[in-house]
Formats: C-alpha cells, structure tokens, sequence
C-alpha cells in the first residue's frame, strides 16, 4: 500500500470540504486522490493491491449518527449511507415490507464483511474482474484508458452480458443495487452545494467509451441515503453461484410484483452478475406488465431480457442461466406467502 | 454430523484432545511469522507478469525514492548461489528454477526482484513501484498449446520406477463381453494454506537460524546450506506449527536461500511474507491431467482388460510427475493390464506433490470409469467392486498386507442407506431438486521412512519426546505424545513433545502420510530402549517375567492379566538402582526393507521411502469406501453435496478423535476437488487468473452440511511397529470420482472433465 493521508471527518460539510478541494482538478471519482472511506472493505482492498492510490483518505464513519438511520414512513423507506448491511438485513421490518433489499444484502459476501460495509460504499463497489484487480496486466480499460481489455479475449467467465462495450466487458458485481433498480429507488446525494437527488438507475454509467467513469458522482460528493417507495412485500432476490455462499453471483434476479388474481399490475426485474452495471429488465417487465402469469408468457419475457445479450468466449452459459433465474425468481415471488 | 469424539473400536487408541488445541484456538500458538525478530528488515517479493522471455532491465527510481528501501536486489546484483538440485535428484528442492541467477524468465510469477526495506509497508510499496523490462515471449501454457513437448515419464525420473503391465491387455479387451473407454481430465490446483510462505532468516555470527513453514525442517536444513556453501551443522529451521502445507511446503522453494543470502549481505534478520497470489507461482502446485481408460469386463462384471493412459503437465527443465498407475493398475483382480505415463512440458512452474498427488487425479479416472462399467453391467456399483476385489495385486500377484476394503463398502452403505437408491438415473427428485447418489474406492499407499527420537523419563514420571516431526495440523504433537504414554504407561499429560525443529533428532518429511507411522514406530522403539534400561536396573533384585516387562507401566498397575501377577515397575527403585533422577535414549528406527543408506541419508534430510506397491514381497495400503449424495437444481443446474459418508479402514487408529478430523477434511477436500478448485490459466500468458481466496473457490461452511466418517477396525501387523497405516491423505482420494457418479445419477449425464460447473450441465 502506499502511503496516504488519513483525515477523520467532523460532519458533512468538513468531509466534503476535504474530498472537494483535494481532488478539485480531476473529474473520474475512482482516481480522485481523495476518497471517503466508510466500512473500507472494497477501498482498502483496492489499495492494498495498488489498484486504488488516494493520497488522502476521508473516513465519513463520524457522521454514522445522522446517516444511518433507518427510517420507514408512508410507506416510503429511508436507508442511510452508512447503515451497515447486516443492520439493515436483519431489521424485521425490512424483511416484512421489502423482502428483497433483506435477501440482497444476506446473500452478499460474509458475515464479517456485512458487518462492516456500508450501503453506500456497497453500491459503489468496484468490479471483480481479475484483470482490473492485478495492475501486472498493463492492458485494462478501466484502470490504464486506452490500454485495451485483457478480459475480452482472456478468462472472462465472469464478466458480463448485458451492456458491455468493446472497451469493457467487466460485471457490476454488487447485489443490493439489484434492488434498489427494481424498486426504482432514488439516491440522495450531499454536496457543497447541498443535497441533489437522482434516480438509483442514473448513478451507474454504462462503460461505453470510457470504462473508467463508473458513475455521475463528482469528486467532494456523497451519497448520504437511499429512497425507496413501497412496500413490496411480495419481492424475492434469487442468486446463483458455485458455492452456497460468500461468492458473487453467476446470475441474480431481484424481482418484485404486484399480482392480483393471477394479474401482475406490476412487475420488476433486475439482474446481477450478467451485466456491466445495476439492470433493470424493462423489456421482460413490459411483456408481463398487466398479464396473467403464465409460464409461456415468463418464458418470453426471460428471452426479451437477454434479446442484446453479447456472451464472450466463457460466459456464453450466462444467457440460458440468467433467463432460467428470471423464471425461477418470478414463480418464487408469485407463490410467496405475503 | 455428530461433534462428540468417535468411541475407539478394537485396535483404536484413546480420543483424546489434541494436544494443541488450546494454544491454537486462543492464537497462542506461534507460527513462523508471529515469531518476534530483533531489528528485522522486511522484503517482498517483485515476480514476473511474463511466463517466458527475458528482463531487459529494471527502472528503479521510483522505487529507490521510497523512504525506508534498503536494498533491491536482482539478477544483476545477487549473489550467485549454488544449484538446487530436485528432492527427486538427491537435492532437496521442488524446482531447479533458480531465480535471480540470470535474466531469463522461465514461468510467470518468477521471482525477478526482492526489495527489503525498514518497514514491511515500505518494501510493498517500493515493490510496486519496481518497473521491470521484459523481451516477452510466446508461452506454451498447457496441454494442446504450440511449443509444448510430450514424452514418455518413465526414464526421466527416479520415482517413476514402471508403467506397469501384466497379460495381453490388446487382445483381452479385444475380446471382452462389455468394454468402457473414457477420457477424464483434471484441473491444475494449488494447495493454498490458510499460512502463506513466509521466511525469516537470522545469522548469528556463521550460524543461520530459519523460521520457515516447512514439512521438513532436515530437508530444509540441508538444501539451504548446500546452495549456501555452508555446513549444515550451522543451519537451524524452525516452526513448532504449520498453518497448513498440503505438500506445499514439503520441498525446498527458492526463496529460502535468497532472503538468507539477503540477510547475510545486509547483517540483519530479514522477514518475507509472499502474498497468496505470488504462493500460487513461487511454490508448487498440483498439475492438470488427462487420462485415457479402457475397461474389458465379463457380463458377471469380472474385469479381464484394463488400460490406463495418462498425460501430464510439467515445466521445461523439471520431470516432475505422479504416475499415479501404480496404484490404479493394482486396485482390482485382473488378468490383463497396460498403462502408460507420459510428461508433457510447458512454460510453467515446476509442479509438486498435493494431498495424495497420484491418487486424487488417476482414481478420479478409474472411480469413474468403474461406475461407466457398473452402468453398462446394469451392476450395482458397490458389487462391482465386490467381484472385483483381490487379496493380491494383480501386476505381480504380491499379497495386501491388509485389505478391507469391502468391509469399508459394507459399513458406508448401511451408515448412507444406499440400499434406498434406485438404480435409474433421474429416478430420485425431492421439489426442484434431482437426486443422486453415488459412490467411489479411496486408497493409499502406507508408506514408512526412517526416523530418530529422543526420549526422557524422570523420576517424577514425567516424559520429553523429542523428534523432529512436523505438526501440519495433522495431530503431531498429540498422537506422538500418545505413543509415548501408552508405551511408558504413564498418564498422556505428563508427556512433553518438541517437534518442528531441526536441532532435534531427524524425522522424514511430513508427506506422502508416513508421519504418524515414522515417528511413532520410532517414539515406541524409544521408549523401549528407555524401559530396557529401567529393567536391566532392577532385574538383580526384582523377578519380573519377560511377559511382564513387555506389559507393566511405569508405576502403573500391569494392563493385562498375564502380566497381573507381576507387581508393577516401581519407578523410585529403578531410579534409586541406577543412581539418577533422569533416564534418556537416544534412538534410531527404520523400516523394514529400508535401504542400506537410509539412517546416513536421513541425517542429510533425504528421505528414503518404504511401503506402498514398492516393497518386496507385499504390498500395503489403506482403503475406503465414499459415498456421495448429491442434489441437482432442475432450474439454475446448483450443484449441492448434502450428504458425504466415507468408511475408512487404515490399520491401528491412534486417535479416534484427530483421525476423523483428518478423514472429514478429507472428504470435504474430495468434494472441493469436483465441484470448486481449479486453477484457471489465461493461455495467451500462461498465467494464473484465480490466484486469490475469492475467486480460487474452496468449500465454505454452506456448502457441508453432513459429513460422517466410520473408522473400520483393522489390525495390520506387517507393517511396522505402531501398526499404523497412514490417513492423512485417504480421506481425498476417489471423492471427486463419487460426486461425479452421484451427479450422473442424478441426471443421466456423465461428466469427465473436473471441476464441475454448473454451465456443464445439459439438462
Ligand atoms: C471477499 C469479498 C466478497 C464480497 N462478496 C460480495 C457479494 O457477494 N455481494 C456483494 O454485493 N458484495 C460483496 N462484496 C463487496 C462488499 O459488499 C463491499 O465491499 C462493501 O459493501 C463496500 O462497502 P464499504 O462500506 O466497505 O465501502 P468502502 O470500501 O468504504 O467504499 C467503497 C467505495 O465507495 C466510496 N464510498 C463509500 N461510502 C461512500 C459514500 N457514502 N458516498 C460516496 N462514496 C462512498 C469509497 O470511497 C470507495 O471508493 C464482497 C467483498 C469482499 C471483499
Ligand atoms: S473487462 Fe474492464 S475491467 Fe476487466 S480488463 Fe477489460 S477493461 Fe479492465
């Protein structure tokens, strides 16, 4: 690891204060050279293999007294930034009302880690790509722009789907975010010039030409809560992996529906593990939107998500996976007891 | 899965607690990197991301601009140490690629630079910050790669003895009523430890002292000080534990005497911790394999042809391979047998033993086979074995010293309830879930080498066994502290043991499952010497039948009721004969049919080997039977192993409780060896991508749910003095080959290729 500065924040404004005027000059967040650290699971990491080299460190866990309570009125949810995952997890309302932001987080990494990982430095994880963690490739987009991509002709078992660019073909690897996508959450964000909020599908950009800018956060920013309207009670997280836990997904679906009488007025998909940011499947949901569940009708909506789908050499499988997840997660959310 | 200790079954010792579980359960115990060093510099490891070429040079300033960098050494400035021959050469080393020597690069994740530095912080940093130069070159990463080459094995190395061969194998199979030929193949696999390799080298004066990770502090011992120049009298390894090894650290890495070298030149203790992924190349690793089977049977499932070709992988300059037929083409009675063992060369590091190196790989090939042949048969799998098995080896008709092998069948069937299998594939479901269940041969070899102990008895009954084992978490210490207990009849607490470290007298490396064995014979054999010696004291004044003497504790009633008629040993008089407070031997055990130079060459930390299908006029092994119940997910293909039962018979069972524990990580290891480890290769490099513990996937706690092992009683008396078979390395063997069966089974579709995943699944 190299050497940084370790700055403890007083309160909001002092953070951002810290994060804006360091990083003033450069506008991709993941190379800003100051970088808040909340549970640190995913930056330290990143340092330790020199993938990530802030000159400064802000740690934001003071201001854990404001943001991360967890907050359930009119059926709107308000989930702090710095609420740890296993808090949130195991808070019994959430199971009741919002089964799936429960399922997402207990199905993600281990319990040592959700204890300490924050939601907002949850969905703010980096990818798992193998080549984009170990700077002896030289040829990696995201890290070196204009490098070239190891993954595309290399071992890209994991990588995604959905989305991708000939420049990056790197998996969002987090789970949460899969349901604050299907519940079209909404991010809070502070700032020096006060709290903005964009829709939780605006935050992740797509990496196109330039895989390097993962969101449309600017330095000196923070996500300081999360909003989401509800209840959906009848919502579920299916995950697939080769072991039974600790291990990112293969494919994921957070899927919610609204069903009555066998009519789904609504229906949400998202899918984790296949694609290169949070997805949301709007054209499956627009084929069973307002119809009667059906399998053939299910089966249709599944093809319709992975209709773009552009599989590289070792990831091929996760077409007919992601489409099966899509169909086992909508029959568990339909045969829920609620 | 039921967490009390197993009872002891006839011929089974006491289960009691190990020895050190205490200091281990509350971080007590040191393992060579806790131990504290005055002033120590601090290195890391720079390796190479090319797998072939050449370092044109380095760009240091950066590096050298780190505060706190003391010293970068390279190619260009090391110092030239002597060759490391291999353990398989009379040397001690796991690969005759020598780092820092030129500016050739021969495997990816070479070592190129270390960077020692005031601060472990510092030197990581300084490390990354080294910028190394390379001409790369074309890799030849692994089997069907261009530039690879393929030969024969036998002739290129001393331990691959035959390719053995019996009767007229073409024309048996030729004529066979039911015939199987299937290809299988196996993933490369790296051991990863929970400790990685770490090094720390301190010199007093001429003198080095090297706390080290090592399954064999002599080996290791001798192999620096030879590319040292320097007497082995003056080098000292220690590590009272290791933090697992699975034969990773069984023979000398180069490192070793690099960062002696290093702090030599520096005149100060020097400390490495590698990190996990640099583990996965500066160490060894279990090669990837393939195999071809053919199998002739009888329609009374009678086997009459067996052919086993198998392939591979090793690096340039180092022959290294399992040969794992030795065992396969002696598992089963029949009549006509071939095989052929060939290495194929890539631009890799030099493979090395893993947990049963021959057998996880060639019985995955033949357990599978055998369960094709059982399908064709329309044969029970567990009768096929049952018609199949033989008291004698069929290459050379030696007899088994023991073998119950059916009676593993026998007691893991009913333990699983294999009788409520329905034969069909695709028969059994439960909800979402296809059913499977299926079930695979474990063996392996006994195997016993030399070894010498130290024993002392005081007159307050307290004991000091001293021998230089190594505790790999296989129970060292505390079957090694049992042995000595029973033998001197007196309580197992009052027994000290001192293990792991050089200075003691010698004990072969802790591989290839001679561990308990060796130091245990020897530990026994001692303890006679120093029972003899009390005897002879007291036999003027005392009339102790021979019986008796054989029998009696040490101040302890007489154990049996021939001896019952005799007092028992008073110890006070015996020290009062003697005229001291203190009794201690020295001795020297070995096998029977041990070499000429096997003591000479145990004081030079080379091991010479016994036992397996290599000795003269027998042949020994340790067998099981496994069974598998696996669960397929109709929808997402998940495949899951609720159930693992393994019955296991391995001659006498010093510790019912450490031997389960060894046989349950076993079977789990099996299970991870079918459905989890692989190591995955970027070809175009010839790297590993994986080398890290999230993605190299080893079982978690989720993924065990019940695992029981039955240890079937068995009594061996031709094997050595402690009647020991070994078990650390049984467990691992065939389960790869049960959960495949199991998964055919469950879903009609036949997998060859490991591991498992679920996008192979066609169903
Ligand atoms: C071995 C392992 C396995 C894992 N498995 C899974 C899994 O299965 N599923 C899964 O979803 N995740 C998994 N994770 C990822 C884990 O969930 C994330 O690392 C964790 O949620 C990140 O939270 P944190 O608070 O520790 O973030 P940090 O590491 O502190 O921060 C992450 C990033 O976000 C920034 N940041 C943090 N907080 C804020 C904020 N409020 N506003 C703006 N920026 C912020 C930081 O600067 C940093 O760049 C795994 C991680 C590991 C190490
Ligand atoms: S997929 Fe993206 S992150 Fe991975 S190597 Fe390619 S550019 Fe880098």
């Amino acid at each position: 690891m190299r050497p940084f500065v370790y700055q403890r924040a007083s309160d909001a404004p002092s953070a951002i204060q810290n994060l804006a005027t360091a990083t003033a000059a450069n506008n991709v967040l993941t190379e800003a050279s100051a970088q808040p650290l909340a549970g640190g699971t995913t930056l330290i990491d990143l340092m330790k293999l020199d993938v990530m080299r802030p000159k400064a460190v802000v740690d934001i866990n003071p201001l854990a007294a404001s943001w991360s309570n967890v907050s359930l009125d009119d059926d709107n949810l308000r989930l702090g930034a710095l609420a740890r995952m296993s808090d949130v997890a195991a808070n019994p309302e959430i199971q009741q009302h919002y089964p799936v932001i429960a399922d997402t987080l207990k199905l993600a990494a281990s319990p040592q880690l959700r204890n300490m990982a924050s939601l907002g430095g949850n969905v703010l994880q980096r990818t798992r790509c193998s080549y984009f963690r170990d700077v002896s490739y030289h040829n990696c987009n995201k890290r070196n722009p204009g490098s070239g991509c190891a993954a595309l002709e290399g071992f890209n078992r994991s990588h995604a789907v959905l989305g991708t660019s000939e420049q990056c073909i790197a998996t969002y690897p987090g789970d949460f975010a899969q349901a604050l996508m299907a519940l079209d959450a909404t991010v809070e964000i502070t700032g020096r010039s006060g709290v903005r909020k964009i829709r939780f599908s605006d935050l992740h950009k797509r990496p196109g030409e330039s895989p390097q800018a993962e969101t449309t956060l600017s330095p000196g920013e923070l996500i300081s809560a999360f909003l989401i309207p509800g209840p959906w009670p009848r919502s579920v997280y299916l995950k697939v992996r080769d072991r039974q836990s600790y291990e990112f997904a293969l494919a994921s679906a957070a899927v919610a529906l609204d069903l009555q009488d066998e009519v789904m007025r609504d229906a949400r998909i998202a899918l984790g593990g296949v694609a290169a940011v949070p997805w949301r499947a709007r054209e499956a949901e627009a084929i069973l939107k307002g119809q009667k569940f059906d399998d053939a009708l299910i089966d249709r909506a599944a093809d319709a998500a992975f209709a773009d789908a552009r599989p590289h050499r070792h990831n091929v499988f996760k077409v007919a996976l992601g489409k099966r997840v899509i169909s086992r997660a909508l029959h568990q959310a339909a045969t829920m007891e609620i | 899965m039921s967490i009390t200790a197993p009872e002891p079954k006839a011929n089974m010792g006491q289960p009691i607690p190990r020895y050190d579980a205490a200091a281990k359960v509350t971080g007590k115990a040191q393992y060579a990197a806790d131990v504290p060093l005055v002033n120590p510099a601090y290195a890391c490891l720079v390796t190479s991301s090319i797998a072939k070429g050449r370092i044109d040079g380095f760009d240091m300033t950066a590096a050298k601009q780190v505060r706190g960098v003391i010293d970068i050494v390279t190619h260009e400035n090391a110092e030239q140490l002597k060759e490391a021959k291999l353990f398989s050469n009379g040397g001690y080393a796991g690969t005759t690629i020598q780092p820092l020597k030129s500016a050739d690069v021969a495997h990816t994740g070479q070592i190129v630079a270390v960077v020692v530095a005031e601060t472990f912080e510092a030197a990581q940093q300084a490390a990354y910050a080294m910028k190394v130069n390379y001409t790369a070159a074309m890799p030849s990463a692994t089997f069907d790669s261009a530039g690879t080459t393929s030969a024969p094995a036998k002739g290129q190395l001393a331990q691959f003895k035959e390719d053995p061969k019996v009767g007229d194998f073409a024309k048996a199979f030729n004529d066979a009523e039911i015939k199987v030929s299937a290809a299988y193949e196996t993933p490369p696999q790296h051991h990863n430890p929970m400790e990685l390799f770490a090094t720390s080298c301190v010199w007093l004066g001429d003198s080095l002292t090297i706390y080290e990770p090592s399954q064999y502090v002599y080996g290791l011992k001798n192999g620096v000080a030879e590319q040292l120049g320097i007497d082995a009298d003056k080098v000292r390894v220690i590590n009272a534990y290791v933090g697992g090894a699975f034969g990773s650290k069984g023979s000398m890495t180069p490192r070793t005497a690099i960062i002696a070298s290093i702090a030599r030149r520096l005149g100060r203790p020097v400390k490495l911790v590698a990190t996990r992924a640099q583990g996965f190349t500066i160490a060894t690793f279990r090669a990837e394999t393939r195999h071809e089977i053919q199998i002739g049977a009888r329609r009374d499932g009678h086997l009459t042809a067996l052919r086993h070709e198998s392939w591979e992988v090793s690096s340039r300059p180092d022959p290294y391979a399992v040969g794992g037929t030795k065992t396969t083409t002696r598992l089963y009675a029949c009549p006509n047998i071939e095989s052929r063992v060939s290495i194929v060369r890539a631009d890799r590091n030099t493979p090395g033993f893993m947990r049963s190196p021959p057998e996880v790989p060639y019985m995955f090939a033949l357990e599978s086979a055998m369960d094709e042949l059982a399908v064709a048969l329309n044969m029970d799998p567990v009768e096929l074995r049952r018609v199949n098995d033989t008291a004698k080896e069929p290459i050379s008709g030696k007899p088994y010293t023991s073998r119950s092998l059916m009676a593993c069948y026998d007691q893991g069937a009913r333990a699983f309830e294999w009788e409520k299998r329905s034969p069909q594939p695709k028969s059994m479901t439960e909800g979402d879930w296809l059913i499977g269940y299926g079930c695979a041969t474990s063996c392996y070899p006994t195997q016993m080498a030399p070894a010498a102990a130290r024993v002392r008895l005081q007159r307050d009954g307290r004991v000091r066994v001293e021998i230089a084992g190594q505790e790999i978490g296989n129970g060292a210490y505390t079957v090694i502290g049992q042995a000595a207990a029973e033998k001197l009849g007196v309580p197992v607490e009052k027994v000290s043991v001192f293990i792991g470290d050089s200075d003691l007298p010698p004990a072969p490396v802790a591989g290839g499952s001679n561990s308990t064995a060796s130091t245990c014979s020897t530990v026994i054999k001692v303890c006679e010497q120093v029972r003899q010696k009390l005897f002879e004291a007291l036999t003027s004044n005392e009339s102790l039948t021979n019986e008796a003497k054989g029998t009696v504790g040490m101040g302890q009633t007489p154990s049996t009721p021939s001896a019952s008629n005799d007092r028992p040993l008073d110890l006070e008089r015996a020290f009062d004969a003697l005229g001291v407070s203190v009794v201690e031997e020295y001795g020297e055990w070995k096998p029977e049919g041990a070499p000429m130079d096997s003591f000479q060459a145990m004081y030079k930390g080379q091991v010479r080997m016994v036992g397996g299908s290599e000795m003269k006029d027998k042949i020994a092994y340790a067998f099981g039977a496994e069974f598998v119940e696996v669960r397929v997910n109709k929808w997402t293909h998940e495949i899951r192993v609720p159930r693992l039962v393994g019955a296991f018979a391995a001659g006498h069972i010093m510790n019912p409780r450490t031997a389960r524990s060894q046989l349950m990580g076993g079977l789990i290891w099996g299970m991870s060896s079918a459905l989890h480890e692989a190591t995955e290769l970027d070809e175009r490099y010839a790297r590993y991508v994986n080398d890290n513990l999230a993605d190299y996937l080893v079982p978690v706690n989720a993924d065990v749910s019940d695992v029981d092992v039955i240890l079937v009683a068995e009594q061996d008396d031709h094997i050595n003095p402690a009647g020991v078979k070994g078990i650390g390395e049984l467990g691992n063997v065939g389960t790869n080959a049960a959960v495949c069966n199991a998964i055919f089974h469950a879903t009609g579709q036949r997998l060859r290729k490991l591991p498992v995943r679920l996008e192979k699944l066609e169903i």
